[in-house]
């Protein structure tokens, strides 16, 4: 029987951890994402996980340290932020390149400098052409729920590849809200046995991991990983499946509200998709045609199944938590990728990028309004007056 | 170019044939070879503890000669060898006449400093 | 029973590293890993630092190595092989695999340990992992062409240090790494080299038995970057070992012990005058730093003495 419970998103993805009981966890602390480690540690110190828990000395080492344990044959699992995937960075790529189905959850933060330790996703984004799934989550039981699933994700044979499961810093992993805890033995049967198909433990047959490969062979090496990739997109959707008949709730690569009859749509990730569906709501309540479509999956990115969703909508306004500074228009990511999907994919609809909540501000009801109505005055005019606005910068 | 494609090897860069540096063969790099002289060879494995290489040929604990397949040349294992140096020389790998015979004379344990 | 020490019974073991490796003719690393492996019969996993020894001996699709191995980065052998080591634990404690007694190596040059890998090092060692950290010593990066380290020793010329009309070689002496792993209090630190075969071998055997981490630091000769024939590697290490340059001891549950004292102590230059990387030293003008890298020897040898009670 599942319960709910009050917990902060990093407590719920702490008792994710402590339900998919992984051999290996090597993590270190770093705020916002300390409170699930020490949530963690304490399941260990109570003898409630079988986890070895490397308690590393830097986030370098803890990634290393996931590395070598997966190539072990272990299930592995580790959490941070910002400044410590900045300094994983290296062993980021080496994860996803060596097919190290590593699950992380990384806990959205602004990247330094000036140092700030609140929400926004620079961090996430710079590790988005790293080889990484990447998955976000709106509340604490989506980063609980998304985990569980990642470990599947990672661990299909058609897969292979590390998952980062992702909630906004401050905001929902220490906001406390109502959970479904579902039962650990569910949880258990649901993730299964990790069985690795080259543990370098099996003593009996030696494997060489992490060779140097030169011009004749790391193309196709790269070329692999793309087939992995693409492979996920159809394990993400059948985890999914899976997850909504043994726990009822639905997955899938994005989620729609209010959509389908929309004239415009804001797309945004993480927890501002809740205090926009409530602005949603109310504009509803107006008479206004609007909806919005909140990305799960971000990587890969269902480029064809975003442009076919977002197609019937006279204007877009998508969202964008962290700047691609020197990009075109100095836009954030996701409105790059989504307007090229939109292109690519024959979809011709005025889009357009607010850049919103760097460092952690605060994004209130009513600039997200602000936004809904740039967008349906651009739908009216079928022109988009400016490309990218940062919203709400002092000037 | 190894013309293998990607769906044909394993993922992730792992070699799953543990040892076959074995068929990549490095004695072409030699400038110099060794030449043992089997007669005086007294099996004290010095050559064996110290080639760089896992290129002396040891069978039933006794040195049976060198792999030049693989044999770098480095001449570690005539350094080594404590038999007065008689028993491992070092040549040119391309040998002139006088080498030629030099090498006939340690092969037949004849040679003296 | 274990494999006795002699090369005769050694010598009937299959090599765990494989001929065809492309490290270059007379490299002191091959030779250190042949020696450390031979010396334990148990099944070993090993980690591995980016640099020569890693990079020459898996070169795609071809490994020379029989046993488990890994190479993840530079700076992160020592972290890699925590993983490796904990995930060991873990599946072993969960019934999910058999238990043997594996010993767990990572290997690194001194770049890769002194310098861009000591912090990993370091917290490896102070977790306690079970497992044996061996630094092959060859006091450069060789491996990108020779460029000054925290090892490299005092006057030597490298790319990074060269010596040049004003400034002749590297300024500083070389990082004290054995003893700063020696401070972190595991159970056994070492230093040794490989021209003294059963002294690297005793000592090999005792790291990965001493139940816990372990560190060994081992002078392996680079004729590249050390400039001298490839026929010299074995000499040239033991003058290391005679002019006490690179004194061969162990601390042992924290008790310091002196495992060769040369009969008699060669002046350090008998070394120095061996390698082109110190040839710039014998000029007139220059000499004054073979004195001072005598003296700096002699300093650090007299505190040997008196940490081993031989003072």
């Amino acid at each position: 029987m599942s319960k709910f419970e009050a917990l902060a998103g990093n407590e719920a993805v702490a008792t994710a951890m402590r339900q998919i009981n992984p051999d290996v966890v090597a993590a270190y602390p770093i705020t916002p994402q300390t409170s699930t480690v020490q949530k963690f540690a304490d399941f260990v110190a109570d003898g409630l996980v079988d986890t070895e828990f490397v308690t590393v000395e830097s986030e370098h080492s803890a990634m290393s340290a996931c590395v070598g344990a997966s190539a072990a044959g272990a299930r592995v699992m580790t959490a941070t932020s910002a400044n410590g995937l900045a300094l994983m960075w290296e062993i980021v790529y080496i994860a996803a390149s060596n097919r190290c189905p590593i699950v992380m959850s990384l806990v959205n933060r602004a990247l330094s400098a000036p140092i700030n330790i609140h929400c926004d996703h620079s961090d996430v984004m710079g590790i988005r052409d790293s080889g990484w799934i990447i998955i976000f989550s709106e509340d604490g039981q989506e980063a609980y729920d998304n985990l569980i699933q990642a470990v599947r994700i990672a661990e299909h044979p058609d897969v292979l590849l590390p998952v980062a499961v992702c909630q906004d810093g401050f905001i929902t992993s220490h906001g406390m809200e109502r959970v479904e805890i579902y039962d650990d033995e569910d949880v258990k049967a649901f993730v299964g046995t990790y069985e690795p198909k080259w543990p370098l433990l099996d003593i009996e047959h030696p494997k060489t991991y992490g060779p140097l490969d030169f011009y004749d062979y790391y193309y196709e090496h790269k070329r692999q990983q793309v087939e992995a990739m693409e492979n996920a997109q159809q394990v993400v959707l059948d985890v999914a499946a899976e997850f909504k008949e043994k726990f009822g709730r639905e997955y899938g690569l994005f989620e729609k509200y209010r959509l389908d009859d929309a004239e415009v749509a804001v797309v945004v990730l993480n927890s501002t998709a809740g205090t926009a569906k409530v602005v949603v709501d109310q504009l509803r309540d107006e008479g206004l045609k609007v909806g919005l479509l909140k990305p799960r999956l971000f990587r890969p990115f269902p480029a064809q199944e975003l442009a076919q969703a977002l197609s019937h909508l006279k204007a877009v306004a998508v969202m964008d938590r962290s700047i691609s500074f020197g990009a075109m228009g100095n836009a954030g990511p996701l409105y790059l990728e989504l307007a090229a999907a939109l292109a690519t994919h024959g979809v011709h609809i005025p889009i357009a990028d607010y850049v919103y909540g760097l460092g952690g501000r605060d994004i209130l009801p009513h600039e997200i309004e602000q936004v809904y109505r740039d967008a349906l005055q651009i739908a009216a005019t079928g022109r988009v007056e400016q490309m990218v606005t940062y919203l709400s910068v002092r000037e | 170019m190894n013309a293998t494609g990607w769906k044909e090897i394993p993922i992730g860069g792992m070699i799953l044939d543990a040892g076959n540096s074995v068929e990549y063969l490095t004695g072409g790099w030699r400038a110099f070879r060794p030449v043992f002289g089997e007669a005086q060879c007294i099996n004290c494995m010095q050559c064996w503890l110290f080639c760089p290489d896992s290129s002396i040929l040891v069978e039933d604990g006794k040195m049976v000669g060198f792999d030049l397949e693989h044999c770098k040349g480095c001449g570690i294992c005539a350094s080594v060898c404590p038999v007065n140096k008689k028993v491992i020389k070092q040549v040119g790998e391309v040998a002139r006449d006088d080498e030629r015979l030099c090498i006939r004379m340690v092969e037949e344990g004849k040679f003296q400093e | 029973m274990a494999t006795k020490l002699t090369p005769r019974e050694l010598a009937k073991k299959e090599d765990r590293l494989a001929p065809g490796h492309r490290l270059c003719a007379g490299c002191g690393a091959s030779i250190i890993v042949r020696q450390m492996l031979a010396a334990i019969d148990e099944p070993v996993v090993i980690a591995n630092a980016t640099g020569c020894l890693e990079v020459a001996t898996t070169i795609y699709p071809y490994t020379a190595w029989r046993v488990p191995w890994i190479h993840n980065a530079f700076e992160n052998a020592a972290s890699t092989i925590s993983g490796v080591e904990a995930a060991y634990r873990s599946l072993v404690r969960q019934g999910k695999i058999p238990e043997q007694d594996v010993k767990f190596i990572a290997f690194g040059g001194d770049g890769g340990t002194y310098d861009i890998g000591l912090q990993a090092l370091s917290g490896a060692a102070e977790r306690g992992h079970q497992f044996l950290y061996v630094c092959y010593d060859n006091g450069a990066y060789m491996n990108t062409g020779i460029q000054r380290s925290s090892a490299t020793p005092y006057g030597a010329n490298t790319t990074t240090s060269p010596a040049g009309k004003v400034i002749p070689g590297k300024r500083q002496f070389r990082k004290d790494l054995t003893a700063i792993m020696a401070a972190h209090g595991i159970p056994y630190v070492a230093q040794a080299a490989p021209s003294q075969w059963k002294d690297l071998m005793e000592k090999t055997r005792k790291a990965v038995n001493s139940g816990g981490p372990a560190f060994m630091n081992v002078l392996s000769s680079c004729n590249r970057g050390w400039r001298h024939p490839t026929d010299e590697t074995v000499e040239i290490t033991q003058l290391a070992v005679d002019t006490c340059f690179w004194p061969l001891y162990e601390v042992e549950n924290g008790v310091w012990k002196l495992n060769y004292k040369p009969k008699e102590k060669l002046p350090v230059e008998e070394w120095l005058k061996r390698q082109g990387r110190f040839r710039h030293l014998f000029k007139p003008e220059n000499r004054h730093m073979i004195d001072e890298l005598q003296a700096e020897v002699d300093r650090r040898w007299e505190r040997l003495l008196h940490l081993c009670g031989e003072a």
